[in-house]
Protein backbone atom coordinates (compact mmCIF):
# COMPACT_ATOMS: atom_id res chain seq x y z
CA UNK A 1 0.00 0.00 0.00
CA UNK A 2 2.99 2.26 0.80
CA UNK A 3 6.42 2.24 -0.65
CA UNK A 4 9.00 4.74 0.53
CA UNK A 5 12.53 3.67 -1.49
CA UNK A 6 15.98 5.54 -0.58
CA UNK A 7 13.83 8.81 0.51
CA UNK A 8 16.16 11.13 1.65
CA UNK A 9 15.47 14.70 2.46
CA UNK A 10 18.51 17.44 3.31
CA UNK A 11 18.14 21.05 4.64
CA UNK A 12 21.71 22.22 3.69
CA UNK A 13 23.99 20.17 4.90
CA UNK A 14 21.73 18.61 7.52
CA UNK A 15 20.37 15.35 6.50
CA UNK A 16 16.91 15.01 8.08
CA UNK A 17 16.26 11.96 6.79
CA UNK A 18 18.66 9.69 4.77
CA UNK A 19 18.00 7.36 2.57
CA UNK A 20 15.32 5.30 4.38
CA UNK A 21 13.24 2.37 2.59
CA UNK A 22 10.25 0.31 4.17
CA UNK A 23 7.00 -0.81 3.39
CA UNK A 24 3.32 -1.20 4.76
CA UNK A 25 1.15 -3.67 3.64
CA UNK A 26 -2.61 -3.16 3.27
CA UNK A 27 -4.35 -3.42 6.53
CA UNK A 28 -1.56 -3.37 8.37
CA UNK A 29 -0.15 -0.69 11.65
CA UNK A 30 2.92 0.37 11.05
CA UNK A 31 4.47 2.38 13.89
CA UNK A 32 7.42 4.64 13.49
CA UNK A 33 9.62 4.51 16.73
CA UNK A 34 12.32 7.55 17.13
CA UNK A 35 13.37 10.42 19.28
CA UNK A 36 12.30 13.96 18.69
CA UNK A 37 14.19 14.85 15.85
CA UNK A 38 14.90 11.77 14.11
CA UNK A 39 12.93 12.10 11.05
CA UNK A 40 9.28 11.13 11.88
CA UNK A 41 7.73 13.78 11.39
CA UNK A 42 9.92 14.78 7.84
CA UNK A 43 9.17 11.62 6.41
CA UNK A 44 5.47 11.65 7.17
CA UNK A 45 5.38 15.36 5.97
CA UNK A 46 7.13 13.75 2.37
CA UNK A 47 4.70 10.88 2.26
CA UNK A 48 1.60 13.60 2.58
CA UNK A 49 3.15 15.60 0.00
CA UNK A 50 3.07 18.70 2.23
CA UNK A 51 6.79 18.83 1.40
CA UNK A 52 8.94 16.90 -1.21
CA UNK A 53 11.83 14.65 -0.64
CA UNK A 54 15.58 15.78 -2.17
CA UNK A 55 16.19 11.92 -3.64
CA UNK A 56 14.09 8.88 -3.79
CA UNK A 57 10.02 8.13 -4.15
CA UNK A 58 7.28 7.17 -2.10
CA UNK A 59 4.13 5.50 -3.52
CA UNK A 60 0.64 5.71 -2.40
CA UNK A 61 -0.51 2.70 -3.55
CA UNK A 62 1.36 2.70 -6.57
CA UNK A 63 0.97 6.37 -7.41
CA UNK A 64 4.03 8.56 -6.89
CA UNK A 65 3.48 11.02 -4.73
CA UNK A 66 5.31 13.99 -6.30
CA UNK A 67 4.26 12.81 -9.75
CA UNK A 68 0.71 12.79 -8.97
CA UNK A 69 -0.08 14.67 -5.79
CA UNK A 70 -3.39 14.94 -5.90
CA UNK A 71 -4.16 11.41 -7.18
CA UNK A 72 -2.10 10.14 -4.10
CA UNK A 73 -3.76 12.83 -1.59
CA UNK A 74 -6.85 11.33 -1.93
CA UNK A 75 -5.77 7.71 -0.72
CA UNK A 76 -4.29 9.90 3.00
CA UNK A 77 -5.92 11.15 5.91
CA UNK A 78 -3.15 12.82 7.87
CA UNK A 79 -3.11 13.79 11.11
CA UNK A 80 -0.08 16.19 11.81
CA UNK A 81 1.97 16.67 14.88
CA UNK A 82 -0.25 19.67 15.53
CA UNK A 83 -4.00 19.25 14.18
CA UNK A 84 -4.65 21.68 11.89
CA UNK A 85 -7.90 23.17 13.31
CA UNK A 86 -9.35 26.34 12.49
CA UNK A 87 -10.22 27.79 16.11
CA UNK A 88 -12.86 30.32 14.85
CA UNK A 89 -15.52 27.52 13.62
CA UNK A 90 -17.37 25.09 15.53
CA UNK A 91 -16.66 21.38 14.82
CA UNK A 92 -19.65 21.23 12.38
CA UNK A 93 -18.30 23.70 10.48
CA UNK A 94 -14.68 22.89 10.36
CA UNK A 95 -16.13 19.22 9.32
CA UNK A 96 -17.87 20.58 6.56
CA UNK A 97 -14.76 22.55 4.59
CA UNK A 98 -12.64 19.32 5.27
CA UNK A 99 -15.56 17.69 3.41
CA UNK A 100 -15.84 19.70 0.88
CA UNK A 101 -12.08 20.36 0.62
CA UNK A 102 -11.52 16.75 0.09
CA UNK A 103 -14.06 16.60 -2.47
CA UNK A 104 -15.85 14.00 -0.35
CA UNK A 105 -18.58 11.40 -2.13
CA UNK A 106 -20.10 9.63 0.73
CA UNK A 107 -23.50 11.22 2.06
CA UNK A 108 -22.61 13.81 4.16
CA UNK A 109 -24.50 14.07 7.09
CA UNK A 110 -24.35 10.06 7.71
CA UNK A 111 -20.49 10.32 6.88
CA UNK A 112 -20.05 12.88 9.17
CA UNK A 113 -22.16 11.74 11.87
CA UNK A 114 -19.87 7.70 11.89
CA UNK A 115 -16.77 9.98 12.30
CA UNK A 116 -17.83 11.67 15.14
CA UNK A 117 -19.36 8.52 16.83
CA UNK A 118 -16.48 6.68 16.06
CA UNK A 119 -13.65 9.53 17.90
CA UNK A 120 -16.68 10.52 20.25
CA UNK A 121 -17.12 13.94 19.70
CA UNK A 122 -20.72 13.80 18.98
CA UNK A 123 -21.02 16.03 22.16
CA UNK A 124 -19.26 18.89 21.40
CA UNK A 125 -20.20 18.78 17.45
CA UNK A 126 -21.36 22.79 18.00
CA UNK A 127 -19.05 24.08 19.81
CA UNK A 128 -15.97 26.17 18.66
CA UNK A 129 -13.05 24.30 18.60
CA UNK A 130 -10.96 26.88 20.15
CA UNK A 131 -12.64 26.51 23.40
CA UNK A 132 -12.43 22.34 23.31
CA UNK A 133 -10.12 20.94 25.66
CA UNK A 134 -6.82 19.55 24.15
CA UNK A 135 -7.79 15.82 24.08
CA UNK A 136 -11.27 17.38 21.96
CA UNK A 137 -8.71 19.08 19.91
CA UNK A 138 -6.97 16.05 18.99
CA UNK A 139 -10.23 13.76 18.43
CA UNK A 140 -10.96 16.68 15.74
CA UNK A 141 -8.06 16.06 14.34
CA UNK A 142 -8.31 12.43 14.01
CA UNK A 143 -11.80 12.59 12.70
CA UNK A 144 -10.33 15.36 10.01
CA UNK A 145 -8.74 12.50 9.01
CA UNK A 146 -10.99 9.91 9.00
CA UNK A 147 -13.42 11.89 6.46
CA UNK A 148 -13.49 11.03 2.73
CA UNK A 149 -12.64 7.86 4.25
CA UNK A 150 -9.21 6.90 2.95
CA UNK A 151 -7.65 3.83 2.73
CA UNK A 152 -4.12 5.73 4.05
CA UNK A 153 -4.06 6.97 7.41
CA UNK A 154 -0.52 8.67 8.95
CA UNK A 155 -1.03 10.31 12.17
CA UNK A 156 2.17 12.03 14.02
CA UNK A 157 2.07 11.01 17.46
CA UNK A 158 -1.26 11.09 17.71
CA UNK A 159 -1.18 10.51 21.56
CA UNK A 160 0.70 13.59 22.94
CA UNK A 161 -0.43 15.43 25.11
CA UNK A 162 -3.66 13.51 26.05
CA UNK A 163 -3.94 11.74 29.92
CA UNK A 164 -3.93 8.30 30.05
CA UNK A 165 -7.52 7.53 29.97
CA UNK A 166 -7.77 9.14 26.26
CA UNK A 167 -4.37 7.60 25.17
CA UNK A 168 -6.10 4.22 26.12
CA UNK A 169 -9.04 5.32 24.29
CA UNK A 170 -7.12 6.78 21.10
CA UNK A 171 -5.01 3.69 21.02
CA UNK A 172 -8.08 1.17 20.68
CA UNK A 173 -9.33 3.55 18.19
CA UNK A 174 -6.40 3.16 16.17
CA UNK A 175 -6.49 -0.60 16.69
CA UNK A 176 -10.37 -0.42 15.50
CA UNK A 177 -9.55 1.31 12.47
CA UNK A 178 -6.32 -0.29 11.94
CA UNK A 179 -8.66 -3.49 10.53
CA UNK A 180 -9.73 -1.90 7.51
CA UNK A 181 -6.89 1.39 6.97
CA UNK A 182 -3.44 1.07 6.40
CA UNK A 183 -2.15 2.75 9.73
CA UNK A 184 1.04 4.96 9.69
CA UNK A 185 1.45 6.07 13.37
CA UNK A 186 5.08 7.57 14.70
CA UNK A 187 5.78 7.81 18.56
CA UNK A 188 8.69 7.79 20.84
CA UNK A 189 7.46 5.96 23.37
CA UNK A 190 8.14 2.11 23.12
CA UNK A 191 5.26 0.31 24.77
CA UNK A 192 2.90 2.19 23.13
CA UNK A 193 3.74 1.48 19.21
CA UNK A 194 4.24 -2.26 21.01
CA UNK A 195 0.91 -2.10 22.28
CA UNK A 196 -1.05 -0.96 19.14
CA UNK A 197 1.20 -1.55 15.72
CA UNK A 198 1.95 -4.91 14.09
CA UNK A 199 5.18 -3.91 12.90
CA UNK A 200 7.91 -1.03 14.00
CA UNK A 201 10.14 0.98 11.98
CA UNK A 202 13.14 2.50 14.85
CA UNK A 203 14.51 5.30 13.05
CA UNK A 204 17.45 7.48 14.39
CA UNK A 205 19.40 10.20 13.05
CA UNK A 206 17.04 10.11 9.92
CA UNK A 207 18.40 6.27 9.20
CA UNK A 208 16.36 3.27 10.35
CA UNK A 209 18.17 1.05 12.94
CA UNK A 210 15.46 -1.35 13.01
CA UNK A 211 12.14 -3.07 11.08
CA UNK A 212 10.87 -6.08 12.28
CA UNK A 213 7.89 -7.11 14.06
CA UNK A 214 5.88 -5.55 17.53
CA UNK A 215 6.77 -9.77 18.77
CA UNK A 216 10.70 -9.39 17.13
CA UNK A 217 11.59 -6.47 18.20
CA UNK A 218 10.58 -6.90 21.71
CA UNK A 219 12.56 -9.94 22.26
CA UNK A 220 15.44 -8.32 20.80
CA UNK A 221 14.55 -5.87 23.72
CA UNK A 222 14.12 -7.67 26.42
CA UNK A 223 15.44 -6.06 29.64
CA UNK A 224 14.60 -8.99 32.34
CA UNK A 225 18.24 -8.56 33.41
CA UNK A 226 17.15 -5.18 34.65
CA UNK A 227 15.01 -5.23 37.56
CA UNK A 228 13.05 -2.48 39.42
CA UNK A 229 11.97 -4.36 42.60
CA UNK A 230 10.01 -3.27 46.10
CA UNK A 231 11.13 -5.54 49.26
CA UNK A 232 10.01 -5.14 52.97
CA UNK A 233 13.13 -6.12 54.61
CA UNK A 234 16.51 -4.34 56.53
CA UNK A 235 17.81 -2.39 53.80
CA UNK A 236 21.38 -3.00 53.66
CA UNK A 237 21.19 -6.84 54.65
CA UNK A 238 19.30 -6.85 51.31
CA UNK A 239 21.30 -5.62 49.32
CA UNK A 240 23.98 -7.81 50.85
CA UNK A 241 21.29 -10.73 50.11
CA UNK A 242 20.55 -9.04 46.75
CA UNK A 243 24.51 -8.86 45.44
CA UNK A 244 24.97 -12.59 46.62
CA UNK A 245 23.22 -13.99 43.88
CA UNK A 246 25.05 -15.05 40.91
CA UNK A 247 24.82 -12.59 38.26
CA UNK A 248 24.17 -9.62 39.93
CA UNK A 249 26.29 -7.09 38.74
CA UNK A 250 25.05 -3.85 40.52
CA UNK A 251 22.45 -3.25 42.92
CA UNK A 252 20.96 0.38 43.37
CA UNK A 253 18.83 1.28 46.52
CA UNK A 254 15.97 4.25 44.66
CA UNK A 255 14.17 5.15 47.68
CA UNK A 256 11.58 4.62 51.10
CA UNK A 257 8.47 4.05 49.28
CA UNK A 258 6.62 2.79 52.44
CA UNK A 259 7.96 2.74 56.28
CA UNK A 260 10.61 -0.50 55.64
CA UNK A 261 10.06 -0.58 51.73
CA UNK A 262 12.85 0.08 49.85
CA UNK A 263 13.26 0.50 45.75
CA UNK A 264 16.20 -1.34 44.13
CA UNK A 265 17.37 -1.22 40.82
CA UNK A 266 19.16 -4.73 40.33
CA UNK A 267 21.60 -5.11 37.24
CA UNK A 268 22.06 -8.28 36.44
CA UNK A 269 24.33 -9.87 33.21
CA UNK A 270 22.58 -9.60 29.96
CA UNK A 271 20.77 -12.84 29.71
CA UNK A 272 20.70 -13.58 33.27
CA UNK A 273 17.39 -13.99 35.25
CA UNK A 274 17.66 -13.95 38.24
CA UNK A 275 13.57 -13.51 39.28
CA UNK A 276 13.28 -16.77 40.76
CA UNK A 277 16.28 -17.11 42.51
CA UNK A 278 15.79 -13.57 44.06
CA UNK A 279 12.63 -14.50 45.16
CA UNK A 280 13.64 -18.42 46.47
CA UNK A 281 16.46 -16.56 48.68
CA UNK A 282 14.04 -13.54 50.18
CA UNK A 283 11.29 -16.05 51.12
CA UNK A 284 14.16 -17.80 52.89
CA UNK A 285 15.09 -14.80 55.24
CA UNK A 286 10.83 -14.18 55.75
CA UNK A 287 11.06 -10.73 53.55
CA UNK A 288 8.84 -10.06 51.40
CA UNK A 289 9.05 -9.38 47.64
CA UNK A 290 6.13 -6.45 47.29
CA UNK A 291 6.57 -5.99 43.41
CA UNK A 292 8.93 -6.28 40.71
CA UNK A 293 9.36 -5.60 37.01
CA UNK A 294 12.03 -5.11 34.00
CA UNK A 295 13.00 -1.58 34.16
CA UNK A 296 12.10 -0.49 30.85
CA UNK A 297 14.34 0.37 27.92
CA UNK A 298 14.83 4.25 27.45
CA UNK A 299 14.86 5.15 24.13
CA UNK A 300 18.39 5.41 24.32
CA UNK A 301 19.15 2.00 25.32
CA UNK A 302 17.57 0.70 21.88
CA UNK A 303 19.73 2.55 19.90
CA UNK A 304 22.44 1.60 21.71
CA UNK A 305 21.49 -1.92 21.76
CA UNK A 306 20.06 -1.86 17.96
CA UNK A 307 22.95 -0.05 16.17
CA UNK A 308 25.76 -1.89 18.45
CA UNK A 309 24.29 -5.20 16.88
CA UNK A 310 24.47 -3.11 13.49
CA UNK A 311 27.89 -2.08 13.93
CA UNK A 312 29.07 -5.67 15.27
CA UNK A 313 27.85 -7.65 12.01
CA UNK A 314 29.25 -4.91 10.02
CA UNK A 315 32.55 -5.42 12.08
CA UNK A 316 31.86 -8.91 11.54
CA UNK A 317 31.85 -8.72 7.61
CA UNK A 318 34.78 -6.00 7.49
CA UNK A 319 37.01 -9.67 8.93
CA UNK A 320 35.66 -11.67 6.49
CA UNK A 321 36.12 -9.51 4.03
CA UNK A 322 40.08 -9.10 5.35
CA UNK A 323 40.72 -12.41 5.90
CA UNK A 324 39.03 -12.98 2.59
CA UNK A 325 41.62 -10.60 1.16
CA UNK A 326 44.83 -12.48 2.82
CA UNK A 327 43.59 -15.41 0.95
CA UNK B 1 -11.58 25.87 -4.36
CA UNK B 2 -15.04 26.01 -3.90
CA UNK B 3 -14.51 24.77 -0.36
CA UNK B 4 -11.39 27.11 0.30
CA UNK B 5 -13.56 30.04 -0.78
CA UNK B 6 -16.52 29.39 0.94
CA UNK B 7 -14.05 28.62 4.13
CA UNK B 8 -12.67 32.23 3.80
CA UNK B 9 -15.56 34.06 2.88
CA UNK B 10 -17.14 32.95 6.39
CA UNK B 11 -14.39 33.54 8.07
CA UNK B 12 -14.51 37.55 7.11
CA UNK B 13 -17.56 37.78 9.03
CA UNK B 14 -16.87 35.43 11.71
CA UNK B 15 -14.14 37.69 12.51
CA UNK B 16 -13.91 41.50 12.89
CA UNK B 17 -11.73 41.61 9.54
CA UNK B 18 -15.02 41.92 7.46
CA UNK B 19 -16.61 44.47 9.32
CA UNK B 20 -14.18 46.56 9.81
CA UNK B 21 -13.09 46.67 6.23
CA UNK B 22 -16.86 47.08 4.64
CA UNK B 23 -17.24 49.66 7.84
CA UNK B 24 -14.28 51.59 7.06
CA UNK B 25 -14.10 51.41 3.97
CA UNK B 26 -18.16 52.94 3.69
CA UNK B 27 -17.00 55.19 6.17
CA UNK B 28 -14.30 56.74 4.23
CA UNK B 29 -15.67 56.87 0.89
CA UNK B 30 -18.77 58.31 2.19
CA UNK B 31 -16.82 61.28 3.78
CA UNK B 32 -14.45 61.42 0.52
CA UNK B 33 -17.90 61.82 -0.73
CA UNK B 34 -19.49 64.30 0.75
CA UNK B 35 -16.15 66.81 0.71
CA UNK B 36 -15.37 66.28 -3.06
CA UNK B 37 -18.92 66.53 -4.67
CA UNK B 38 -21.67 66.73 -1.84
CA UNK B 39 -20.48 69.66 0.08
CA UNK B 40 -18.93 71.65 -3.24
CA UNK B 41 -22.05 71.16 -5.50
CA UNK B 42 -20.39 68.68 -7.74
CA UNK B 43 -21.79 65.57 -9.70
CA UNK B 44 -18.13 65.33 -10.70
CA UNK B 45 -17.09 61.82 -9.06
CA UNK B 46 -13.64 61.76 -10.70
CA UNK B 47 -11.82 63.37 -7.21
CA UNK B 48 -13.91 60.72 -5.53
CA UNK B 49 -12.50 57.78 -6.98
CA UNK B 50 -8.85 58.95 -7.14
CA UNK B 51 -9.00 59.29 -2.97
CA UNK B 52 -10.39 56.01 -3.03
CA UNK B 53 -6.89 54.84 -4.16
CA UNK B 54 -5.77 55.92 -0.55
CA UNK B 55 -8.64 53.86 1.43
CA UNK B 56 -7.54 50.89 -0.23
CA UNK B 57 -4.31 51.54 0.17
CA UNK B 58 -4.99 51.07 3.72
CA UNK B 59 -7.95 48.49 3.64
CA UNK B 60 -6.72 45.93 1.31
CA UNK B 61 -3.83 44.90 2.97
CA UNK B 62 -6.16 44.38 6.03
CA UNK B 63 -8.08 42.49 3.99
CA UNK B 64 -5.46 40.12 2.59
CA UNK B 65 -3.33 40.04 5.69
CA UNK B 66 -4.41 36.76 7.50
CA UNK B 67 -4.73 34.90 4.08
CA UNK B 68 -1.52 33.11 4.06
CA UNK B 69 0.34 34.59 7.01
CA UNK B 70 -1.92 32.90 9.45
CA UNK B 71 -2.61 29.56 8.16
CA UNK B 72 1.25 29.02 8.65
CA UNK B 73 1.19 30.39 11.82
CA UNK B 74 -1.39 28.23 12.64
CA UNK B 75 0.01 25.21 10.56
CA UNK B 76 -3.72 24.87 9.41
CA UNK B 77 -1.60 25.22 5.64
CA UNK B 78 -1.12 21.29 6.59
CA UNK B 79 -4.26 20.45 6.51
CA UNK B 80 -4.95 22.46 2.92
CA UNK B 81 -1.64 21.31 1.03
CA UNK B 82 -2.18 17.53 1.91
CA UNK B 83 -5.77 17.94 0.97
CA UNK B 84 -6.65 16.82 -2.94
CA UNK B 85 -6.80 20.36 -4.19
CA UNK B 86 -4.41 21.74 -6.95
CA UNK B 87 -1.90 24.96 -4.97
CA UNK B 88 -4.01 27.35 -7.96
CA UNK B 89 -7.04 26.02 -6.44
CA UNK B 90 -6.33 26.79 -2.72
CA UNK B 91 -5.25 30.47 -4.07
CA UNK B 92 -7.70 31.21 -6.80
CA UNK B 93 -10.07 30.13 -3.57
CA UNK B 94 -8.51 32.97 -1.51
CA UNK B 95 -8.85 35.39 -4.22
CA UNK B 96 -12.04 35.39 -4.50
CA UNK B 97 -13.45 35.49 -1.44
CA UNK B 98 -11.42 38.81 -0.63
CA UNK B 99 -12.63 40.20 -3.85
CA UNK B 100 -16.12 39.21 -3.29
CA UNK B 101 -15.87 41.49 0.18
CA UNK B 102 -13.93 44.22 -1.82
CA UNK B 103 -16.84 44.15 -4.66
CA UNK B 104 -19.39 44.70 -1.61
CA UNK B 105 -17.47 47.81 -0.02
CA UNK B 106 -17.17 49.40 -3.16
CA UNK B 107 -20.62 48.90 -4.48
CA UNK B 108 -21.24 52.04 -2.13
CA UNK B 109 -19.90 54.38 -5.12
CA UNK B 110 -23.03 53.04 -6.97
CA UNK B 111 -25.12 54.66 -4.09
CA UNK B 112 -23.45 57.90 -4.24
CA UNK B 113 -24.06 57.91 -8.22
CA UNK B 114 -27.34 57.43 -7.89
CA UNK B 115 -27.26 59.59 -5.28
CA UNK B 116 -25.97 62.35 -7.80
CA UNK B 117 -28.16 61.18 -10.69
CA UNK B 118 -31.71 62.64 -8.11
CA UNK B 119 -29.61 66.78 -8.78
CA UNK B 120 -28.53 65.83 -12.29
CA UNK B 121 -27.89 63.19 -14.47
CA UNK B 122 -24.66 61.70 -14.76
CA UNK B 123 -22.69 60.60 -17.67
CA UNK B 124 -23.56 56.62 -16.97
CA UNK B 125 -20.62 55.38 -19.37
CA UNK B 126 -18.19 57.63 -17.11
CA UNK B 127 -19.24 56.29 -13.94
CA UNK B 128 -18.93 52.74 -15.23
CA UNK B 129 -15.73 53.44 -16.41
CA UNK B 130 -14.72 54.84 -12.60
CA UNK B 131 -16.27 51.62 -11.12
CA UNK B 132 -14.36 49.12 -13.62
CA UNK B 133 -11.33 50.62 -12.53
CA UNK B 134 -12.02 50.49 -9.10
CA UNK B 135 -13.00 46.70 -9.74
CA UNK B 136 -9.61 46.49 -11.50
CA UNK B 137 -7.35 47.84 -9.28
CA UNK B 138 -8.70 46.65 -6.05
CA UNK B 139 -8.09 42.94 -7.58
CA UNK B 140 -4.52 43.34 -8.08
CA UNK B 141 -4.27 44.99 -4.65
CA UNK B 142 -5.74 42.04 -3.13
CA UNK B 143 -3.51 39.44 -5.39
CA UNK B 144 -0.77 41.57 -4.37
CA UNK B 145 -1.54 41.64 -0.62
CA UNK B 146 -2.18 37.42 -0.96
CA UNK B 147 1.66 36.86 -2.84
CA UNK B 148 2.82 39.59 0.86
CA UNK B 149 0.81 37.62 3.54
CA UNK B 150 2.49 33.85 1.39
CA UNK B 151 5.91 35.60 2.39
CA UNK B 152 5.38 35.91 6.05
CA UNK B 153 4.26 33.59 9.56
CA UNK B 154 3.13 37.76 10.70
CA UNK B 155 -0.01 38.88 10.07
CA UNK B 156 1.25 42.62 11.11
CA UNK B 157 4.12 42.52 8.73
CA UNK B 158 1.82 41.20 5.89
CA UNK B 159 -0.05 44.11 6.37
CA UNK B 160 2.16 46.70 6.49
CA UNK B 161 4.45 45.16 3.42
CA UNK B 162 1.49 45.11 1.56
CA UNK B 163 0.82 49.01 2.48
CA UNK B 164 3.75 49.84 1.51
CA UNK B 165 3.98 48.02 -1.84
CA UNK B 166 0.87 49.70 -2.71
CA UNK B 167 1.85 53.46 -1.64
CA UNK B 168 5.65 52.73 -3.49
CA UNK B 169 2.90 51.94 -6.50
CA UNK B 170 1.90 55.25 -6.28
CA UNK B 171 5.12 57.10 -6.01
CA UNK B 172 6.38 55.65 -8.70
CA UNK B 173 4.38 58.31 -10.74
CA UNK B 174 5.65 61.39 -8.71
CA UNK B 175 9.12 59.71 -8.93
CA UNK B 176 9.01 59.65 -13.01
CA UNK B 177 8.24 63.62 -12.77
CA UNK B 178 11.89 64.24 -11.12
CA UNK B 179 13.59 61.94 -13.97
CA UNK B 180 15.00 63.67 -16.65
CA UNK B 181 15.85 60.75 -19.09
CA UNK B 182 12.58 60.45 -20.92
CA UNK B 183 12.47 56.42 -21.14
CA UNK B 184 13.30 55.73 -17.76
CA UNK B 185 10.16 58.48 -17.10
CA UNK B 186 8.25 56.51 -18.91
CA UNK B 187 8.76 53.07 -18.08
CA UNK B 188 8.44 54.47 -14.47
CA UNK B 189 4.90 55.70 -15.23
CA UNK B 190 3.78 53.10 -17.55
CA UNK B 191 4.29 50.31 -14.45
CA UNK B 192 2.58 52.74 -11.53
CA UNK B 193 -0.70 51.70 -10.56
CA UNK B 194 -1.99 55.24 -9.98
CA UNK B 195 -1.20 56.45 -13.44
CA UNK B 196 -3.03 53.46 -14.79
CA UNK B 197 -5.86 54.72 -12.49
CA UNK B 198 -5.99 57.94 -13.33
CA UNK B 199 -7.63 57.37 -17.09
CA UNK B 200 -10.52 55.73 -15.28
CA UNK B 201 -11.14 58.33 -13.04
CA UNK B 202 -11.75 60.73 -16.00
CA UNK B 203 -13.70 58.23 -17.74
CA UNK B 204 -11.57 56.62 -20.21
CA UNK B 205 -11.75 53.21 -20.52
CA UNK B 206 -8.14 52.09 -22.35
CA UNK B 207 -7.96 48.75 -22.93
CA UNK B 208 -4.35 48.47 -22.02
CA UNK B 209 -5.16 49.84 -18.69
CA UNK B 210 -7.49 47.40 -18.41
CA UNK B 211 -5.20 44.61 -19.80
CA UNK B 212 -2.05 46.08 -17.31
CA UNK B 213 -4.36 45.38 -14.02
CA UNK B 214 -5.86 42.09 -15.40
CA UNK B 215 -2.17 40.76 -15.86
CA UNK B 216 -0.57 42.20 -12.77
CA UNK B 217 -3.90 40.23 -11.07
CA UNK B 218 -2.43 37.05 -12.79
CA UNK B 219 1.40 37.64 -12.02
CA UNK B 220 0.77 38.37 -8.29
CA UNK B 221 -1.71 35.09 -7.86
CA UNK B 222 0.80 33.07 -10.24
CA UNK B 223 3.82 34.04 -7.62
CA UNK B 224 2.07 32.98 -4.94
CA UNK B 225 1.76 29.47 -6.36
CA UNK B 226 5.57 29.54 -7.21
CA UNK B 227 6.07 30.75 -3.05
CA UNK B 228 3.89 28.08 -1.79
CA UNK B 229 5.54 25.42 -3.87
CA UNK B 230 8.75 26.34 -3.30
CA UNK B 231 8.62 26.39 0.07
CA UNK B 232 7.79 22.60 -0.15
CA UNK B 233 11.27 22.38 -2.00
CA UNK B 234 12.84 24.20 0.85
Amino acid sequence: MIEVIELSKHYGDKKAVDGISFKAESGEILGFLGPNGAGKSTTMNILTGYISCTDGKALIDGIDILEDPIKAKEKIGYLPELPPLYMDMTVKEYLCFIYDLKKCKLPRNTHLADICRLVKIENVYHRIIKNLSKGYKQRVGLAQALVGNPPVLILDEPTVGLDPNQIIEIRALIKKLGKNHTVILSSHILSEVQAVCDRIVVINKGKIVADDTASGLSQALTADHRLLVRIDGPKDEVVKLIKSIPGVENVIVNTETEKGVWEYRIEAEEGADIRRELFRRLAQRNWYLLSSRSSELSLEDIFIKLTMGEELSKADKEKLKGSGGDR
Amino acid sequence: MGAVFRKELLGYFTSPVGYIFLGVFFAASGFFFYSTALSVGSTDLSQLFIMLYFALLVLVPILTMRSFAEEKKQKTDQCLLTAPVSLGGIVIGKFLSAFVVYIIGISSTLIFALTVSVYAKPDWTVVAGNITGLVLLGASFIALGILVSSLTENQMVAAILSMVLILALYILQIVANYVSVEWIAKALTSIAFSARYQPFTNGLFDLSNVLFFVSATVVFLFLTVRVLEKRRWG
